[in-house]
């Protein structure tokens, strides 16, 4: 059962062959057993998941399931919880307990889920390879010598390890798909707008989502479906989203009439040589199911990593100003005057990369150089929004690899920040153009997975679904699991 | 030498909204310290502001009040940097696109006369938490009850060029926005407090370097920190120096200003658009719907007074300075229409000095609009006289009894009934003989003596205009 999706756990609940708390048990089980070795978790509290998930027990004997009942799911160190330390895995909010819940989690929560422990990511989401946690890095199942891609590496490494069946992730230029795909599973990033980020520690803005991280296409639809919608709270949570039907858009097992556009620009020279052959035999499966490949140009993708690394560390600037040691988080020990308790404190609470991001940010942000930077980053933003309108005036759907390269090994690029930057080269464009996308397993490079990604246009998740549960039904790829944490599964999935 | 000042005055402005500007939590001021605070204008990790509204129509009100442009859409912004009394480490204000642009408010002084004072903008923002220093050792303490409070500021063009106009344009808007009911502008709460930019130069020159004065909170102040600041910096060039463009700290105490820091060491606010604040947009039709509500303002009211009701210019600008006291005097005129003269004479004249002796405002008068309404009445239907009137005003502030219920008791109705007023006259002229030969035999001044008699025989009481009638009659014999 651990590797089963999250829709066959809710099967066997409704069909009382098991209970929320064997279900947690068995969750927790594995934890115990794995986490020392994934570092996937940075903090599990097992009588708070017992507690749920026998609330949930009681709760669906006494009034039925609700949509989530008793489904087990680990959220990002970045979501705030009323229960236990939300610390985003950074020395500054070392031991910090949020009096709140994010919005998301509060949904979660009325939807019946048990919600398992919060999950290791980069510090602040500023990585990709989950080295940046203070809490030390985060490990691939498929290879443990490996990176299981980051920000979002903690919740990935869990549900591919199926320590949990899912979990949540947030998303600022692929930190939900860039990790999902290296470590095999599937992860969604809404429509900019679709998710409240209220109570969501803020990165970067105008480019965070939340989305889920699963083993199952329809898996991401059931936990998006119950997360997603306006919330008076969220100023940028949009009003008059258009509502999906999440599930059903999952019930297409062909491709007929959908095309899907190819652009050049993501098949370049350098890319890993299986991850380009897996996906082209992904997109060959996809036209076998009835879809037409068209080649299309994103012209301005070259231009994306550039950008975001103005706006995201521009807007992180700000956002992180907050950690100052004056309310709440690390502050250092006998400070002189008020400068050395700023400068004091954020220098031992911050990792190098946060610092670097908050210099790049300030720095673009300064007067004499906001016109060079900052706002010829806004402008290139527009250019590529611009790239997918057009482009999707052609096609419904376009595909990608989700990231050039498979998982590296842990401290291969820690110091080189440009090289890791480049690994988000394939997801930075949807995140500064607000579109929804989707990364799930298409195959195996050297063991490792690989990830092809779904783009659609705005508030169209439901295309996005739909072409990834065709691909689903047709392969086989989302079954596999890593052999070194599938032990008990003699076949059972 | 002749030197030209030129002013340019920034008002913070706090709006008299219920809750904060991006939060729930409330206004109110002198509150517990911290008592008013909730994670989001605490600058907590993962909060997101959420605009009130009503702050933003009534900086549209204002704007329309100066006449000015209201911009269907404009943009909120970071500013950033780093306070113990700032959360977040920024604060969202309005800088690239404010709500309000282009308005005026017009002035007068006596040695410029009437001038027009440009508005360059109003933006909103929100206000930061309080630092406090004083009486403490080795720590400061932080009041974050006023963090997130919504502000105006509103800023003018260097368009003022004395001291005297630059109080006056104060006072207008002042007044303006008391009259609006968009602010308690109450400046000793620090909820109207100004920065005041100064500079000389010699007329028609380029304007010269500026200093700013910080938050200061008194028209006194501020004038004394303007006329100081001007004299510092003409006695700088004619030492030969040059004025340093910095931000200076006005001390009333030693009523003398100093330096805050310079323009070197100033901060880089890297101000960037406010990500998690769509840009506001407000239709036409809301514009037109907030404008149909608004109350008049003080120049239309004082046109009004002196149109409708006859009055005076000096007794309409009195009756217009507050909102509360125009409220009262249309009270008064519409429950006793018959003299809105008198009316307005005597409340400006009579009731408002009283007050101020008793240091009440118009609202906390122990007399009501309506009491003092019957006052009036009883003097123009001539029970009491005007010199009596006097006295029951005093006893009727003092008692908060009516205007009857006092005549009536202490017997004070004026005698107007011709036969009492004869036989008074009739009796002093008997007594005083000679008097009235003389006067017979044209020394026509001691006619006043005679009134003087009779009303000190009625104890004041008798009619004085009747008196005046029968003494004419009687006295030709
Ligand atoms: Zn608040």
């Amino acid at each position: 059962m651990p590797f089963s999706s999250l829709s066959h756990i809710q099967t066997r609940l409704d069909n009382a062959e098991t209970t929320a708390v064997e279900v947690a048990q068995l969750y927790l089980d594995r934890i115990a057993t794995h986490n020392e070795t994934l570092n996937a978790f940075v903090y599990i509290d097992a009588e708070h998941v017992l507690a749920q998930a026998e609330a949930s027990d009681k709760h669906r004997a006494k009034h039925g399931a609700r949509a989530l009942e008793g489904l087990p799911i680990a959220v990002k160190d970045i979501f705030c919880t009323q229960n236990g330390p939300t610390q985003c895995c950074s020395n500054i909010l070392k031991d910090f307990h949020a009096p709140y819940d994010a919005h998301v989690i509060t949904k979660l929560k009325e939807a019946g889920a048990v919600l398992v422990g919060k999950t290791n990511m980069d510090e602040f989401a500023m990585g990709s390879s989950n080295e940046t946690s203070a809490f030390g890095p985060c490990r691939n199942p498929w290879n443990t010598d490996t990176i299981p891609g980051g920000s979002s590496g903690g919740s990935a490494a869990a549900v591919s390890a199926a320590l949990t069946p899912a979990a949540l992730g947030t998303d600022t230029g692929g930190s939900i798909r860039q990790p999902a795909s290296l470590t095999g599973i599937t992860g969604l990033k809404p429509t900019y707008g679709r998710v409240s980020r209220r109570g969501i520690i803020a990165f970067a803005s105008s480019l965070d989502q939340a989305g889920p991280m699963t083993r199952t296409v329809k898996d991401a639809a059931m936990i998006t479906s119950v997360i997603s919608g306006h919330d008076s709270g969220d100023a940028t949570s949009v009003a008059d989203a258009p509502e999906l039907d999440w599930l059903a858009a999952c019930d297409k097992t062909d491709m007929k009439g959908l095309r899907i556009g190819v652009p050049k620009e993501y098949f370049v020279e350098g890319m890993d040589a299986e991850v380009r052959a897996s996906v082209e035999a992904a997109l060959k499966q996809c036209e076998a199911l009835g879809a037409e490949l068209v080649d299309i140009s994103l012209p301005n993708t070259k231009l994306a990593v550039a950008a975001y690394y103005v706006i995201a560390p521009s807007e992180a600037s700000a956002n992180l100003s907050r950690y100052d040691s004056v309310r709440f988080g690390h502050r250092c020990d006998n400070p002189e005057d008020l400068l050395d308790m700023y400068t004091r404190s954020r220098d031992e609470g911050f990792g190098a990369e946060v610092k670097r991001r908050i210099l790049t940010g300030a720095f673009a942000l300064s007067s004499g150089y906001y016109d060079a930077y900052y706002l010829k980053a806004q402008q290139v933003r527009t250019m590529i929004q611009q790239d997918f309108l057009t482009a999707f005036e052609n096609v419904d759907i376009i595909a990608t690899p989700t990231s050039p390269i498979t998982a590296f090994k842990l401290g291969e690029k820690t110091d080189d920040p440009l090289t890791m930057y480049l690994s988000d080269i394939y997801t930075i464009a949807v995140n500064l153009a607000g579109l929804p996308g989707l990364s799930q397993p298409c195959g195996f490079s050297a063991d490792l997975p690989v990830g092809l990604q779904w783009i659609a246009p705005a508030w169209r998740e439901d295309v996005l679904l739909s072409a990834a549960s065709a691909y689903e039904g047709a392969t086989d790829w989302h079954n596999k699991s890593p052999k070194a944490f599938d032990e008990v599964s003699g076949g059972e999935s | 030498m002749n030197w030209e000042v030129v002013i340019g005055l920034e008002v913070h402005c706090q709006i008299n909204t219920k809750t904060k500007a991006f939060c729930g939590c409330s206004t109110a001021f002198g509150s517990e310290p911290n008592t008013q605070t909730c994670p989001v204008c605490l600058g907590m990790p993962g909060q997101l502001p959420v605009l009130n509204t009503l702050a933003v129509d009534k900086t549209i009100l204002t704007g329309l009040a100066i006449g000015a442009q209201i911009n269907l859409e404009s943009k909120f912004d970071r500013k950033n940097y780093f306070y113990p009394d700032l959360p977040k480490g920024y604060q969202i204000t309005q800088f690239t696109v404010p709500l309000v642009e282009h308005g005026y408010i017009d002035i007068t002084t006596k040695d410029r006369g009437d001038r027009r004072i440009g508005i360059t903008r109003i933006h909103m923002e929100e206000d930061a938490g309080k630092s406090m220093h004083e009486g403490l050792d080795a720590v400061s303490h932080i009041d974050l009850n006023r963090s997130g409070i919504p502000l105006m500021e509103i800023v003018s063009e260097p368009d003022m060029r004395s001291s005297d106009e630059a109080i006056a344009y104060l006072k207008n808007l002042h007044q303006v926005i008391r009259f609006l009911g968009v602010s308690g502008a109450d400046m000793e709460k620090g909820q109207f407090r100004c920065d005041a930019n100064v500079s000389v130069r010699h007329p028609g020159d380029e304007f010269g370097t500026r200093t700013e004065m910080k938050n200061m909170n008194s028209f006194r102040f501020i004038k004394q920190a303007i006329d100081y600041e001007v004299m510092r910096q003409i006695e700088v060039i004619e030492d030969g120096g040059e004025v340093v463009q910095e931000s200076r700290l006005w001390d009333s105490v030693k009523n003398e200003s100093r330096s805050m820091r310079s323009k070197e060491e100033a901060n880089d606010y890297r101000y960037f658009p406010e990500p998690d604040l769509p840009p506001l947009r407000v239709s036409q039709l809301e514009v037109d719907n907030i404008k149909a509500g608004m109350p008049e303002l003080p120049h239309q009211l004082r046109a009004r007074f002196e149109t409708e009701f006859g009055l005076s210019a000096y007794d309409a600008d009195v009756l217009t300075q507050t909102r509360e006291l125009s409220d009262w005097y249309e009270a008064l005129v519409a429950a006793h229409p018959a003299d809105p003269k008198r009316c307005a004479n005597w409340m400006a004249n009579e009731l408002l000095g009283r007050l101020k002796e008793l240091n009440k405002n118009i609202e906390d008068s122990p007399v009501s609009p309506n009491q003092f309404g019957e006052l009036m009445d009883r003097m123009g239907d001539n029970t009491i006289s005007g010199k009596i009137a006097k006295d029951v005003l005093d006893a009727m502030l003092e008692s908060g009894k009516s205007a009857d219920a006092i005549i009536d008791e202490k017997g004070l109705k004026q005698v107007s009934d011709t036969g009492a007023i004869d036989a008074m006259i009739l009796e002093i002229m008997a007594a005083n003989q000679g008097q009235v030969d003389a006067y017979r035999g044209g020394k026509d001044k001691l006619f006043g003596f005679f009134v003087g008699q009779v009303m000190k025989a009625s104890k004041g009481k008798a009619n004085p205009g009747m008196v005046n009638q029968r003494l004419k009659e009687l006295l030709k014999g």
